[in-house]
C-alpha cells in the first residue's frame, strides 16, 4: 500500500512530462539519428536497397568546389549580417535612449525601427524583389541622384546578388539587436555616467568605458543567436534569387534544399544537414555555457 | 560654447532618427502604397508615390478568390492550433521542472534546450519519410507537429522560469484542501501566470505564422498551403500580379503587427528573452 504511493508519487513528473518526452522522442531524436543514418548509406530512399558506404558521402561533400563556394557564400552572408546588425541595432538603440528626445518621441520611433521584425521572410523577399527590380523604386533613387548611370540588376547579376541578399537580410534582422540592445542600456545604472563624468569623460570614453562592457552579456548572446539564426537562413534566400543566378547567392541551406529535392541526392543533403548540425551544436554549446554562467 | 554643442547633437540626433525611419520605414509604406495600384502602375518611372487610381480592387480580388482566402484559414487554424497545444504541453512539463525532482531531469532539460540549436532543415530529410510513415502528408497534422518541436522549448524554459517565481506553498495549499496537483497547477498557478503566458503565447503564434521550409515541403496542394507559402505562389501562377501579391503580403502581416502593436510590452518581453536576462 505505502510501496504504491510511494511509486505514484515517483511517477507523477514523468505523467507531466509524457507529452513532450513523445514528441521530442518521435520528432527530435528519431530523425537525428535518421539523419546521421542516411548520411552514411549510399543514395537512401531513391534507392530500396541501401548500402552502407560509412564517411564516403563526407568525403565526397568535402571535396565538392560546389558545397565549399556555398560555405564561402554562407560566411560572407553570415558575418557581414551579423556585423551590420550589431552597428544598426546598437545606434538606434543610443538613439532611442538618449535624452534629447521626449518619451512620446521615442514610443513612436521605437515601434518604427522595430516594423522589419514584423514581416515573414516570403513578405521581405517578394517586397525587396520588387524594390530591387531594374525598373524598382530603388533604380529610380539611383538614376535620379546620379549614383549609377544605368539600372542596376541587384538581384540578376552575379557580381552582386549575394551583397544584394545579405542587404535585405541586414534590414530584417537588426531589430531583434536594438530592442535587446535597448532593454540592456534601460538596466545600466545611471549612477556610473555620472561617477565616469566627474572624473572628466566625455562621451566617447563612457561609451566604451561603460556601456559597452555593461552591455557585453548582452551582445554576446546576440551574435550568437544571430549566428545559429543567420546560418539556417533558407526562406529568404529561396524566394529572392533561389541560390542563384547560376550559383551566385548558393549558402549551404539552399544547396543542402537542391540536393534533396531538386537532385533526390538524399544521402549528400543529409551529410550536407549533419555538417551544419555539428556547426550549430558547436555555437549551441557555447551559447548555453554563456547564459549559465551570466545566471 | 556647451549650449552650441548640444544643439549640434541635438541635430545629428534628429538626422540619424529620420534616416533611420525612412530606412525602416520607407519599404513597408512602398508595399502599402503598391496594393492600392493596378498591376500596371507598379514599375512607372519616376514612380507614383500615391496611387492617382487608388483603389481596393488588389485585396478584393484575394477576397473573392476561394484559393487564397483557404490560405489565410490555414494559416490562421494551424497557428492557434500550435499556439493551444504549445501551452498546454508546455505548462504541464514545466511544472514537472519547477515542481519535482526525478531521474533524467537534466537529461531532458539538455534535449530540450538543445532544439534552439538544431537548424529546421536537418530535420526535414527525415521529416519526409517520417511524416508519410505517419500518414500526415500534406495535412493540418504534418505542419502542427512538427511546429510545436520549435515552439516547445521556449515556452518550457520561459514558464519553468514563471513556475519558479511562485511559492511551492501555493500549491501545497491546494493540497492540504483536498485538491490535486492537478487543479492547484490549472486553477492557482495558471492564472497568475497569465502577463507571461500571452507573451508565450504570441511569440508562439509568430513562429508558427511566419514559418516556411516545413510549410512548402511537408504540403502539397493548394488547399493545405498556408500564408508565407500563398503568397509565393502568386508568383508562378498569374505571371507577376504585384499588386495582388502586396496586398496578401499587407493581410498576410496585419496579425502580427497588430498584435506588436496593441501588445508591444509582452511582445517585446518574449523577443528579448533569449538575450537579455
Amino acid at each position: 500500500m505505502k510501496n504504491k504511493a510511494v511509486l505514484k508519487k515517483k511517477l507523477t513528473p514523468y505523467g507531466y512530462l509524457l507529452p513532450t518526452i513523445i514528441l521530442m522522442l518521435i520528432l527530435l531524436v528519431i530523425p537525428i539519428v535518421m539523419v546521421i543514418g542516411y548520411s552514411l548509406f549510399d543514395n537512401v530512399i531513391a534507392n530500396k536497397n541501401p548500402v552502407f558506404v560509412g564517411l564516403e558521402n563526407y568525403k565526397t561533400v568535402l571535396t565538392d568546389k560546389e558545397f565549399w563556394t556555398a560555405v564561402s557564400h554562407t560566411l560572407f552572408f553570415v558575418i557581414v549580417s551579423i556585423i551590420v546588425h550589431m552597428i544598426i541595432g546598437m545606434t538606434f538603440a543610443l538613439i532611442l535612449n538618449t535624452r534629447y528626445l521626449g518619451s512620446k518621441t521615442k514610443g513612436i520611433f521605437r515601434v518604427i525601427y522595430a516594423l522589419p521584425w514584423m514581416f515573414t521572410a516570403s513578405v521581405i523577399a517578394i517586397l525587396w524583389r520588387m524594390m530591387l527590380d531594374p525598373n524598382g523604386v530603388l533604380n529610380y533613387f539611383i538614376l535620379l541622384f546620379h549614383i549609377s548611370e544605368e539600372k542596376i540588376t541587384f538581384l540578376a547579376s552575379r557580381d552582386i546578388a549575394l551583397q544584394s541578399v545579405t542587404l535585405i537580410n541586414i534590414w530584417s534582422g537588426y531589430p531583434f539587436y536594438m530592442i535587446s540592445i535597448l532593454a540592456g542600456l534601460q538596466g545600466i545604472s545611471p549612477d556610473l555616467y555620472e561617477a565616469c563624468s566627474l572624473d572628466g569623460a566625455n562621451t566617447i570614453q563612457s561609451f566604451f568605458g561603460i556601456t559597452i562592457p555593461q552591455l557585453k552579456p548582452i551582445l554576446i548572446s546576440l551574435l550568437m543567436l544571430d549566428f545559429v539564426w543567420t546560418l539556417q537562413q533558407f526562406a529568404l534566400i529561396w524566394m529572392t534569387t533561389g541560390g542563384g543566378p547560376v550559383n551566385a547567392t548558393e549558402t549551404i541551406s539552399t544547396w543542402i534544399y537542391k540536393q534533396g529535392f531538386t537532385k533526390y541526392q538524399y544521402s549528400m543533403a543529409s551529410t550536407g544537414a549533419v555538417l551544419l548540425l555539428i556547426v550549430c551544436s558547436i555555437i549551441g554549446v557555447f551559447y548555453v555555457r554563456h547564459q549559465r554562467s551570466e545566471e | 560654447m556647451v549650449g552650441k554643442k548640444k544643439t549640434s547633437v541635438q541635430i545629428l540626433v534628429i538626422i540619424l532618427l529620420i534616416l533611420g525611419a525612412v530606412w525602416a520605414g520607407f519599404p513597408i509604406l512602398w508595399m502599402l502604397s503598391n496594393s492600392f495600384k493596378g498591376n500596371a502602375e507598379i514599375f512607372t518611372f519616376p514612380p507614383t508615390w500615391i496611387s492617382e487610381n487608388f483603389s481596393f480592387e488588389a485585396y478584393a480580388k484575394i477576397f473573392m478568390n476561394p484559393e487564397q482566402v483557404r490560405f489565410f484559414l490555414n494559416s490562421y487554424m494551424i497557428s492557434a492550433i500550435v499556439v493551444v497545444l504549445t501551452l498546454f504541453i508546455g505548462i504541464m512539463a514545466s511544472y514537472a521542472f519547477s515542481r519535482f525532482n526525478f531521474k533524467g531531469k537534466s537529461v531532458i532539460n539538455t534535449i530540450i534546450v538543445s532544439v534552439q540549436a538544431v537548424p529546421p532543415i536537418t530535420l526535414l530529410i527525415p521529416y519526409l519519410s517520417l511524416i508519410v510513415t505517419l500518414k500526415l502528408y500534406n495535412t493540418y497534422g504534418a505542419l502542427i507537429l512538427t511546429y510545436l518541436v520549435f515552439t516547445l522549448p521556449y515556452c518550457i524554459l520561459m514558464v519553468t522560469g514563471y513556475l519558479n517565481t511562485m511559492p511551492k506553498d501555493l500549491d501545497e495549499a491546494v493540497m492540504i484542501d483536498g485538491g490535486s496537483r492537478w487543479t492547484a497547477l490549472w486553477k492557482i498557478l495558471v492564472p497568475s501566470a497569465i502577463p507571461g503566458l500571452v507573451s508565450v503565447g504570441m511569440y508562439t503564434f509568430m513562429q508558427a505564422w511566419n514559418e516556411y521550409l516545413f510549410a512548402l515541403t511537408l504540403t502539397k496542394t493548394n488547399d493545405m498551403r498556408t500564408v508565407p507559402v500563398g503568397i509565393n505562389l502568386l508568383m508562378g501562377q498569374h505571371a507577376y500580379e504585384w499588386n495582388q501579391m502586396m496586398a496578401m503580403s499587407v493581410l498576410g502581416s496585419l496579425p502580427i503587427l497588430l498584435l506588436f502593436l496593441f501588445f508591444q510590452k509582452y511582445f517585446i518581453a518574449g523577443m528579448t528573452a533569449g538575450s537579455v536576462k
